[in-house]
Order: structure tokens, then C-alpha cells, then sequence
């Protein structure tokens, strides 16, 4: 019996640990730079006022609509009902007890404090990065699905379809973002609110389906999810269009030669294969739009730069405040681009 | 069963073929036709217009009566009737064995889950893989992947099975498990047609060869006859080469 190398731990050169030492003294070196910089200019960093952003306990005031006496406090488990006996009647409040400010005999006045109590709320960062989530997950959502359809259309024969779907497609990635958003909230936006509220017969329908009976108008929100979503269904479209053609023609002929309809052999055989090949571009694609989410603040909706640039107006703090706001959109995409590795896995796994 | 009368296949992309020139055969039920020809003859374009996977652009073809080139006819109707098994196996590759097997029984003949199951395991045993069901098709062999090819087209009860050189993308170790199950298939009694360059198949199972070259049928004619004493310069020279 020979004996076999044992498998041996691959040195590096030296010149590999030289380069990480270079890779960290220069990061250090440039923490420090800004670092210094910001004390030449008299910069005071605030770090420990940043948690309030995230997370607050606020103080919530319970107040007496009437003017009268006291009649009675019953306090049950976590929660406290008081009983105020005016000229006009008696009202009770029912609060969860905190801090009970007035006893049982006291005549108050209306605006008189009942209770005090303090509540742990989300903080407008993390408001404002919920927002972002959100309109980021519909826009995706409605992405892909606007993506397939024009994809397959850009596939069509039919004129129709194919070319209605290489106008939009170029139309969409021929211009701005930005400027999208504002044909979509100052053009279409203007248009349909306009419309909804010059119809009645509209009006009526949507208060009756809200059941609500304000003036029903569409909120800036889908505006602004209805422009990234169209933004990102072009590029999504190229993209299955793309991951449609790479799927070798005998797939289809197989699927065919066995009797499949067009639509049966999309379904069963090209889609799935098409669509685990393009995961990757998609990820990157998705992981654009979070960012991009960043300019719908521009018509009103606090998504998380937004939210920023408000606690920086009022709180002076851009550097922290600004960090904090990049480090949370990373939070954002890499967790986005870890999830779809794991569904790329899984699926090739399979 | 098949009646193909003057089909006439001109391909303009990229450049202008004739790929086939006034075909015409019939083929009874039960034979096993073997098409032959050195490459570019039109065998395969031949093959494939049969199920109108090339849509011949003149003539007329009837399998079991119904008209291939009618724009009327449904022609997945007509496909699912006939199997087809490809040079390059084309097997889906995000479906596992049973499930390449399974998937056009459901989806086309729209059969209940148990029995498209059943009817794939005694065609997967028939060809000798009843062990690989959940097995992806990339960790088969060549051999093994034409195998499961041939059960998926048979598990929709085809009347006709058309076989586009079938060996020809095999190692040669593998050719000879395939041609074992479509010589059974033969035995048993189905329709095929085979376009190879097999020709020990050909003289084996053959009940007719049609020699084809630049498009056209040029010979046709029993085994014995046309390996023996074949009539025309072309085919001699052909055989000549390949024997």
C-alpha cells in the first residue's frame, strides 16, 4: 500500500496578505480622512440620536371632551375606563393605563389630561423604509407579470402584439425614469383624477365599492408603483424574451410532436426553463428598482429617501443620517439578491 | 395508413433548397419503412413533414384519412397519434424520467395522474429502465436518454412512430440498446417509419427501403433487393460507399 498525499492546505503567497493588509489600511484610511475632515469643519457627530428614527416611545395623552366631575375609575387588567358625569351627559374613555392623572370626585374641564401613557412606535426611517418594501414588492410583483405577457408578445407574429410590445419596450427604455414618474403622476395622474372625479356615475361606483363618501381619488402611491412597475416590465420582457429564444428548438419540437397546444408546450416545457435562466438578470433588475424606488419621493410618497431627507431637514445630521439611509437600502437589495441565489439553487438543484 | 402523393419542400432560408421534389409513398399499417440517403437528400425533411413539423408547401398527406395539410385540421389531433423520436433525444430536462414520460399523457390525453403513472412505468420496464424514474435526464446516458424518448412518444398510444436517426448522435455501445427496443416495437406490430444510416437494422427489420438523394425518392424496394441488386447508379454508389 502506497501512501497517499494528505490533502494539504493551499499556502498563499505572501504577496496575497500584503494585499489584505492594503485593502483594510486603506479603508481605515479613508474612515479616518472623512473623519478628520468632518472635525476640521466643525462637524459634531450624533450617533446616539439616531435610534429614534427606528424606534420611539411616545407619549400618549388621553383628554376629557366635557366639562364635569369624575364619577368613577375602573381599572381592568392592562386597561382603565373613566366615567365623566357632565351638564350635558356622561362619557367614558377607555385608555390602556398608564400615568391616571384625575381621581374619582375631581371636577374637570374639557382638554383636562385623563391619562398618560407611553407607547414604543416604528420610527419614520423605518416608515419610510416599510414604504419602500412595499412599493418595491407590488412593483415587482407587477413587473414580472407585465414582463411575461409582453415578452411572449414581443414573440407573436401577429403584429398586433409584436409590435406593440417593441413600442413600449423602447419607449420605456429610451427615456428617464425620472421623467416617466412625472408623465405618470402630472399626465395620467392629472387625466384620471380629473376623469374619476368629473363622472359621477365613476364616482358613485368606486364610493360605493370603498364605501366611503369622500371624493374617491387615486393616491400618488399607484402612480408611482404603476411607473416602476412599467419601467421594469420592459426590461423584464427583453429579458424572457431572451430566455424564451435560448431554449433549444427541439424542446419545442418534442413538445409539439406529442400533440401539445403552443400555449401547453409555453406552460409545461419552454417557460420553466426559460425562466430559471433568467434569474440572474432578473435579480440584478429588481435590485435596480428598490433603488430606483428612491425617486417617487419626488411626487409625494415617503419611501425611504424621503423620510431621510425630512429628519435631515429638521435634525441637521446628513452625514449620519445619509450613511444610515444607504446602509438600509444595502439591507434591502443584498437580502433581495440573497433570497434569489437560494431560489436559483433550488431550482437547478432540482 | 400514410398516403403522401407529390409533396414538393422548398426551403428559401438561408438560401434557397429544394429540399424535397415530388414525394409520394404509401405506407401500409404494421410496415416498417426504413428512409435512406446520404445527407441533405430530403429523408429528414421528408420525416418531418409527415407530422407537419415542416409544413410541405404542395401535395397532400393522409394519416388514417385526415388531411396533414389542411389549415382545418386540428393538427395536434394528428400529432398525438403520431410519436416522434428525435436525433437529439430532446427530452425535457427539468422533468424527471417518469415525468418526461408522464407529462404529454396528462396535458394531451388528458389522463388521470394514476393511470398516465402506470401506463409510463410499464413502457419505462418495456424499455429497461424501470430504476431511473427520478432520475433527471442529463444523469442518463445517451442510450439510456433515446430510450425514455421512444416510452414518451409511445405513452400516448401512437398509431405511427417516425424515428429521425435515432443513433446517430449514440457512442456506438448504445446504438444497439436502441435498436433492440425499436426492433420489439417492429416485432409487435407498429407502423415506422426510420430514417438511419443503419443499415444492418434496415436489412434486418425493414419491410421496405426508400432510397432517397437531392430531394427525391429514388429507389424503393424490399432488403433483399435493394442490398443485393440495387437498380439505379446512384444508390449502387451510395451503398458502396457506406457497406
Amino acid at each position: 500500500m502506497g501512501s497517499f498525499p494528505v490533502a494539504r492546505r493551499i499556502r498563499r503567497p505572501r504577496s496575497y496578505y500584503i494585499g489584505v493588509g492594503i485593502f483594510f489600511l486603506m479603508l481605515a484610511g479613508l474612515i479616518g480622512f472623512i473623519y478628520y475632515s468632518t472635525l476640521k469643519i466643525d462637524y459634531v457627530w450624533r450617533w446616539y440620536r439616531i435610534p429614534q428614527y427606528f424606534l420611539y416611545h411616545d407619549t400618549i395623552e388621553s383628554r376629557a371632551e366635557i366639562n364635569g366631575i369624575v364619577d368613577r375609575i375602573s381599572q381592568e387588567g392592562e386597561t382603565v375606563t373613566i366615567v365623566v358625569s357632565g351638564n350635558d351627559g356622561t362619557e367614558s374613555y377607555t385608555s390602556p393605563a398608564g400615568d391616571i392623572r384625575v381621581s374619582e370626585g375631581d371636577i374637570i374641564y374639557s382638554g383636562d389630561v385623563l391619562t398618560v401613557h407611553r407607547k414604543w412606535k416604528a420610527g419614520i426611517l423605518v416608515q419610510g423604509m416599510a414604504m419602500t418594501l412595499k412599493v418595491s414588492v407590488i412593483a415587482i410583483i407587477f413587473g414580472i407579470l407585465i414582463g411575461l405577457f409582453t415578452g411572449l408578445a414581443r414573440l407573436s407574429d401577429n403584429p398586433a402584439l409584436k409590435w406593440s410590445a417593441v413600442t413600449y419596450i423602447e419607449l420605456i427604455r429610451g427615456s428617464p425614469l425620472l421623467v416617466q414618474i412625472f408623465i405618470w403622476y402630472f399626465a395620467f395622474g392629472t387625466l384620471m383624477n380629473t376623469l374619476i372625479a368629473k363622472s359621477d356615475g365613476l364616482q358613485s361606483l368606486l364610493r360605493g365599492v370603498l364605501g366611503t363618501q369622500q371624493i374617491v381619488q387615486v393616491p400618488p402611491l399607484w402612480f408611482g408603483v404603476a411607473a416602476l412597475a412599467f419601467f421594469t416590465g420592459a426590461y423584464v420582457a427583453e429579458m424572457v424574451r431572451a430566455g424564451i429564444q435560448s431554449i433549444h428548438r427541439g424542446q419545442t419540437e418534442a413538445a409539439r410532436s406529442l400533440g401539445m397546444t403552443y400555449s401547453q408546450c409555453m406552460v409545461h416545457v419552454i417557460l420553466p426553463q426559460a425562466l430559471r435562466r433568467v434569474i440572474p438578470p432578473l435579480a440584478g433588475q429588481f435590485i435596480s428598482l428598490i433603488k430606483d424606488s428612491s425617486l417617487l419621493g419626488i411626487i409625494a410618497i415617503r419611501e425611504l429617501t424621503k423620510a431621510t431627507r425630512e429628519v435631515v431637514t429638521t435634525s441637521f445630521q446628513p452625514f449620519e443620517l445619509w450613511t444610515i439611509c444607504a446602509l438600509l437600502y444595502l439591507f434591502l437589495t443584498f437580502t433581495l439578491s440573497m433570497a434569489l441565489q437560494y431560489v436559483e439553487r433550488r431550482t437547478i438543484a432540482s | 395508413m400514410i398516403d403522401v402523393q407529390n409533396i414538393y419542400k422548398t426551403f428559401l432560408v438561408p438560401h434557397r433548397v429544394e429540399a424535397l421534389v415530388d414525394v409520394s409513398t404509401a405506407i401500409a399499417p404494421g410496415e416498417v419503412v426504413v428512409v435512406i440517403g446520404p445527407s441533405g437528400s430530403g429523408k429528414s425533411t421528408f420525416l418531418r413533414c409527415l407530422n407537419r413539423l415542416e409544413h410541405a408547401d404542395t401535395g397532400h398527406i393522409f394519416i388514417d384519412g385526415i388531411d396533414v395539410l389542411d389549415p382545418k385540421t386540428d393538427i395536434n389531433k394528428v400529432r398525438a397519434e403520431v410519436g416522434m423520436v428525435f436525433q437529439s433525444f430532446n427530452l425535457f430536462p427539468h422533468k424527471t424520467v417518469l415525468q418526461n414520460v408522464t407529462l404529454a399523457q396528462t396535458v394531451v390525453r388528458r389522463r388521470p395522474k394514476a393511470e398516465a403513472h402506470d401506463k409510463a412505468m410499464a413502457l419505462l420496464t418495456k424499455v429497461g429502465l424501470p430504476d431511473k424514474i427520478n432520475v433527471y435526464p442529463d444523469q442518463l446516458s445517451g442510450g439510456q436518454q433515446q430510450r425514455v424518448a421512444i416510452a414518451r412518444a409511445l405513452a400516448m398510444n401512437p398509431k405511427v412512430m417516425l424515428f429521425d436517426e435515432p443513433t446517430s448522435a449514440l457512442d456506438p455501445e448504445m446504438i444497439g440498446e436502441v435498436l433492440e427496443v425499436m426492433k420489439t416495437l417492429a416485432r409487435e406490430g407498429m407502423t415506422m417509419v426510420v430514417v438511419t444510416h443503419e443499415m444492418g437494422f434496415a436489412r434486418e427489420v425493414a419491410d421496405r427501403v426508400i432510397f432517397m438523394d437531392a430531394g427525391a425518392i429514388v429507389e424503393v424496394g424490399t432488403p433483399e433487393h435493394f442490398f443485393k441488386n440495387p437498380t439505379h447508379d446512384r444508390t449502387k454508389l451510395f451503398l458502396s460507399q457506406i457497406l
